[in-house]
């Protein structure tokens, strides 16, 4: 058993020691200071944050609908919902681009009514991008808000609070780490999205190039560009372990 | 205070003030049905201590929170008469929607049996959480339960004995015309029962604080039944079973 152990630990850290071992830390801030890896990284930023926030906005309504009201086919709901984490990325994208594209079920009319075209654009890269990134956080916050007792709020109810003063001072303070914790994840599996950001916005540089599709087109040209972006996104990845690491690496 | 008012009752009339709480009628919630008939309703009337008893099952617990207002009436059937919850003289719950009261517009002070308390806020906080709360009112009760020391700290960080001694505050400070007492004396150190039973005895209540509200006690203990109450009512299976001056 504990032989199998240190194998697979050992698989799962080789690889980032072969990352590390390989880089060019001499040459590290030329690298990254290079113009198309400035433009991935801001594209990158833009793409996650607003995809972020298009999350926070989006799921928490979700969650709570999911966690405490008894609506119908609440189970088909919540298998849509973790539909995108399981499925292929590509797919994804591909779904996007027959719903959203310019002759898309919606996206036709997106284009008629309001002159809106998403795909490969960096607008289809926050689509595609929120896609595969809403299900962490609903999950996450799904679950607290399901552990977190809607007894404390019926205390909160009978000491006169209203509907309003209970969602500010007992339900929404006590969900906020999860909150936290789940848009902590859902914006690192934005910031690292790949497969239907390519298929569903393109690799467009300096408007839908993202950090990992620019690590994947300099693998091919430089190498050594493409290790000093991926030790970003490594570095992205490990901070995004501190703050959920309560949730997610329990400390006894 | 939002909610219809209705005239006195005739039992009201005939004191002069209306009871702390008026009850008749059926509430079920899954196997259990509490059933209180109308010619022989329960009945608490203001400052009164009345001690709930009955075996695990009975609907202790539900009661209080029928009258919590977290469980309503039974909705009206058309060919019966309603049933009816009355606070302090106001209907709360007559078996319609219209006529529900929620939790937060009924002056009710509800300690349920597992506390519940708000671990993500202080001491202090939880027993100034009402509106209704005052800062004179909540440093009496901080005072009065032994708490003032504490008020800083976070429930995580208190006793069993403190934490219950927490929970009656924060209820009390809410200004109830009905406290609801799910076994307070559960698994209570020795001084936290005692400063506990001392508030509740305190029929006339200190300068600061109002007279004593109307209190029903649920309770498996038979000595603090029969020192504490005014009246005891044995429950079983959601009935009275047996109402009796201790």
């Amino acid at each position: 058993m504990l032989a199998v152990a240190v194998l697979a630990t050992a698989f799962l850290a080789l690889p980032i020691v072969g990352l590390v071992q390989r880089a060019p830390w001499s040459g590290l801030g030329d690298l990254l200071t290079r113009r198309e890896v400035v433009d991935a990284l801001g594209v990158s930023l833009l793409v996650s944050v607003v995809a972020a926030g298009i999350v926070l906005v989006l799921g928490t309504p979700l969650a709570w609908v999911l966690a405490r009201v008894d609506v119908p086919l609440r189970r088909l709901v919540r298998a849509l919902v973790l539909l995108p984490m399981v499925l292929p990325p590509v797919v994804g994208g591909t779904a996007l681009l027959f719903a959203l594209g310019r002759r898309g079920l919606v996206g036709q009319w997106l284009e008629r009514w309001f002159d809106l075209t998403l795909p490969f654009t960096t607008a289809g890269a926050v689509v595609a991008a929120t896609f595969v990134a809403l299900p962490f956080f609903v999950v996450t916050v799904e679950g607290a808000l399901r552990t977190s007792g809607e007894d404390l709020e019926q205390v909160a109810a009978t000491l006169g609070a209203g509907p309003v003063a209970v969602l500010r001072r007992i339900t929404l303070p006590r969900l906020l780490p999860a909150m936290g914790a789940g848009l902590a994840l859902a914006w690192a599996r934005a910031l690292g999205e790949f497969g239907a950001t390519i298929t569903f916005a393109g690799n467009l540089p300096g408007r839908t190039r993202t950090l990992p599709l620019a690590t994947f087109q300099a693998l091919e040209s430089d190498p050594e560009a493409a290790i000093a972006l991926s030790l970003v996104l490594l570095a992205v990845s490990l901070a995004v372990l501190v703050p959920t690491r309560d949730r997610w690496l329990p400390t006894r | 205070m939002t909610g219809p008012f209705e005239p006195p009752t005739k039992e009201a009339r005939t004191t002069g003030s209306p009871s702390a709480l008026h009850l008749h009628g059926r509430a079920t919630v899954g196997d259990l049905c509490l059933d209180f008939p109308e010619d022989a309703p329960l009945v608490v009337t203001p400052g009164e201590l009345v001690a709930l008893v009955g075996p695990n099952g009975a609907g202790k617990s539900t009661l209080l929170r029928l009258v919590a207002g977290l469980v309503a009436l039974d909705p009206r059937p058309a060919e019966r008469a309603s049933g009816r919850l009355m606070l302090s003289g106001r209907v709360v719950d007559d078996g319609t929607a219209s006529g529900f009261v929620p939790p937060s517009a009924r002056r009710v002070g509800w300690v349920p049996q597992d506390r519940l308390l708000f671990d993500h806020l202080t001491v202090a906080a939880n027993v100034e959480f009402s509106p209704r709360a005052t800062p004179d009112r909540v440093g009496f009760l901080l005072d009065a339960l032994d708490l003032a020391h504490l008020a800083d700290r976070r429930p995580g960080e208190c006793s069993g004995g403190q934490a219950q001694r927490v929970a009656v505050a924060r209820a009390l400070a809410a200004e109830p015309d009905v406290l609801l007492l799910d076994e307070p004396s559960t698994a209570l150190d020795a001084g936290s029962r005692q400063r506990i039973h001392a508030l509740l005895a305190d029929r006339d209540g200190a300068p600061q604080a109002t007279r004593r509200p109307a209190i029903l006690l649920v309770t498996h203990d038979p000595a603090e039944a029969a020192g504490l109450a005014d009246r005891v009512v044995e429950l079983a299976s959601g009935r009275t079973v047996h109402a009796d001056r201790s």
